[in-house]
């Protein structure tokens, strides 16, 4: 049996915060970063960075199309421009210009979409994205991020910086569960094994990271030897690390808060279809819109806690048998 | 229910929105108390005396459409709703919380007598072209005489698609479409003027090719004049620009961009309710 670390997972900062620190880190050591917000800066953390760079901070009003249309004209001229919105509005608004004026002729501009999932809560699903993850990964060339904790988004929205290219950065509303130690390396394209299991491996991405570790040590008690993956980046995707984990747990689960339909979990099913192929259960919101709540009754209610990754987990070790 | 065209009645029950909208959002710990209150009159004078609509028939193919396309601002729709007739008043006080039919935006598969699912802004004016072409092409049969009334933000006219429908009305003539611009000055992050200022407002809608109309959006005798001369306005659709205060009834809140999206605390909450007494 491998040894288990385990976990803490004190509750840390919501990622939206973490980004907005990164941006400002950026913004001292690198005069090219630009910020655009529409009208929500509080809310996604930019006017820390607009209130240190008045001057390079693009305030766009409610006009998100616009906002991701002008990012992609300041990428094209140079600048490194991160524009930030909640992400159903950045996203679905601003989708033509994503597509047109930034996938097609791959432009620098990195796009942060924060209120992801359904634990923005009592707001309700006008402005809650569960289609982000699709709709970005459906672009060509572009890179999507989703980190687990405050430590993943900061060190990753400065990779972003550093990457030449379109991304996509996911983040969330609610203060969430630490899942990495300070001084943490990350790598794009490179997913993070956290625990190791030989009966079965629990992928997943931002919020579900820190579910699916306390869904493995659940598992444990229960003779189950769970691996958990965080896949912090959407795509490019780990290939490789999916391959290995479908060849030696032979089982896998990948969860998310967001559409099954387009999510990480399909985008896991094709290369372990590829690859691999081993029985699969996915975790995810399934095929409808949620509701108005707290964030943590709409976690249970939507099937998003450890105890449904657990639950998928027992399912897919007895399909293995 | 009881629909009046007496001022002083319309204000009274203006005002007890006002307070079931302080109550709500405070029970609810969340919500967007300005907005609600600075579309008070509008949305209550609408109701109880403009709109051709029976609670007891929801569907009723000739009801007026009433939209409100910022949708944040749900709370004093549903506490209007609720007085007319379409939902229980006993509810209201479930704002938000799990299962309630009163959610965080107006969403109809939740309360099915509202006419438009809202939340993301810049959408509601399109819809209400839509609504009102469907009832010129019902003349003369069940849903002919219906019109649409759009209550838009003033944040919310940044979007690009406001101004797509603002063309698209005028050219197409939709004469039984009713723009409402609740004209306070402020959104989200702070005052109009300093986030994206959309001056000179008039004339851009006089542009776009609409009638319109100014009038003091508290002042509803005002609102009622105005709303009489958009009815009789053929072949042009008619925006009214409702100069409000934001936060109107409440000192603290009034012009105060905090509470655009902040919950009144219960001490605030209790203060509110006494100066609406
Ligand atoms: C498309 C879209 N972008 C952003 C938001 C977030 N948001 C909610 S209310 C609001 C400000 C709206 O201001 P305004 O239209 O003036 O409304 P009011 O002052 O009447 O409350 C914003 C930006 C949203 N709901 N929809
Ligand atoms: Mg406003």
């Amino acid at each position: 049996m491998p040894t288990q670390t385990k976990y803490a997972l004190p509750l840390g900062a919501a990622t939206r915060e973490a980004f907005g620190k990164a941006l400002v880190e950026l913004g001292r050591t690198n005069p090219n970063i630009v910020a655009l917000d529409a009208d929500l800066s509080k809310s996604t953390y930019t006017a820390g960075f607009a209130k240190e760079f008045p001057d390079r901070f693009i305030e766009c009003g409610i006009a998100e199309a616009n906002m991701i249309a002008i990012g992609a004209g300041l990428a094209s001229a140079g600048k490194i421009p991160f524009a930030a919105s909640f992400s159903v509005f950045a996203m679905n608004k601003g989708f033509e210009q994503l597509r047109v004026t930034v996938a097609y002729p791959s432009v620098n501009l990195k796009v942060v979409g924060t209120h992801s999932g359904i634990s923005i809560g009592e707001d309700g699903p006008s402005q809650m994205s569960v289609e982000d993850l699709s709709l970005a990964c459906s672009l060509p060339g572009f890179t999507v991020i989703s980190p687990a904790d405050e430590i993943a988004m900061i060190e990753l929205v400065k990779l972003a910086a550093a990457h030449v290219g379109p991304v996509f950065i996911r983040a969330g509303r609610p203060k969430v569960a630490r899942v990495y130690e300070a001084g943490r390396t990350f790598k794009i394209g490179e997913s993070i094994e956290l625990l190791e299991g030989s009966d079965v491996t629990l992928m997943a991405t931002g919020l579900l990271v820190a579910e699916s570790i306390r869904a493995a040590e659940a598992l444990e008690a229960e003779g189950i030897s769970a691996g958990v993956i965080d896949f912090h980046t959407i795509k490019p995707l780990d290939r490789e690390a999916i391959a290995r984990a479908a060849r030696e747990t032979g089982a896998i689960v990948v969860s998310e808060e967001h559409l099954v339909d387009g999510g990480l979990g399909v985008r896991v099913a094709q290369v372990v279809a590829e690859m691999h192929p081993v029985p699969m259960e996915f975790v995810g919101i399934q095929n409808t819109y949620a509701e108005s709540a707290t964030p943590e009754q709409l976690l249970d209610k939507y099937g998003l806690l450890a105890r449904d990754v657990a639950a998928a987990a027992r399912r897919v070790v007895q399909r293995k048998r | 229910m009881q629909k009046t065209s007496d001022v002083a009645q319309l204000a009274a029950i203006t005002k007890r929105m006002r307070r079931t909208v302080i109550e709500m959002i405070t029970e609810a710990g969340s919500g967007h108390p300005g907005g609600s209150l600075s579309a008070a009159e509008i949305v209550t004078t609408l109701f109880f005396d403009v709109l051709r609509h029976d609670p007891d028939n929801p569907q009723w193919p000739d009801r007026d459409r009433f939209i409100l396309s910022k949708g944040h601002c749900c709370p004093i729709l549903y506490a209007v709703m609720a007085e007319c007739g379409y939902c229980p008043k006993d509810k209201l006080m479930t704002l938000r919380k799990l299962g309630s039919i009163y959610q965080g935006h107006p969403d109809v598969r939740f309360l099915p007598s509202l006419e438009a699912s809202t939340g993301s802004l810049g959408l509601g004016l399109s819809l209400g072209i839509g609504m009102s072409l469907a009832a010129r092409l019902n003349k003369g049969k069940p849903g002919g005489k219906s019109r649409s009334y759009v209550v838009l933000g003033d944040g919310e006219i940044q979007e690009g698609q406001i101004w797509e429908a603002a063309m698209a009305a005028a050219f197409l003539h939709v004469d039984n479409l009713v723009a409402i611009v609740d004209y306070n000055q402020i959104q989200l992050d702070g005052f109009v003027k300093d986030i994206m200022s959309l001056e000179p407002l008039a004339d851009k809608w006089r542009g776009f090719g609409w009638h319109v109309i100014e009038a003091y959006g508290h002042d509803i005798a005002a609102l009622q004049n105005a709303f009489g001369e958009a009815s009789s306005m053929q072949g042009k659709p008619t925006c009214i620009l409702a100069h409000t205060i934001k936060g109107k009834g409440v000192s603290f809140m009034e012009n105060n961009p905090k509470f655009h999206g902040t919950a009144p605390t219960r001490e605030e909450c209790a203060k509110a309710l006494q100066e609406l007494a």
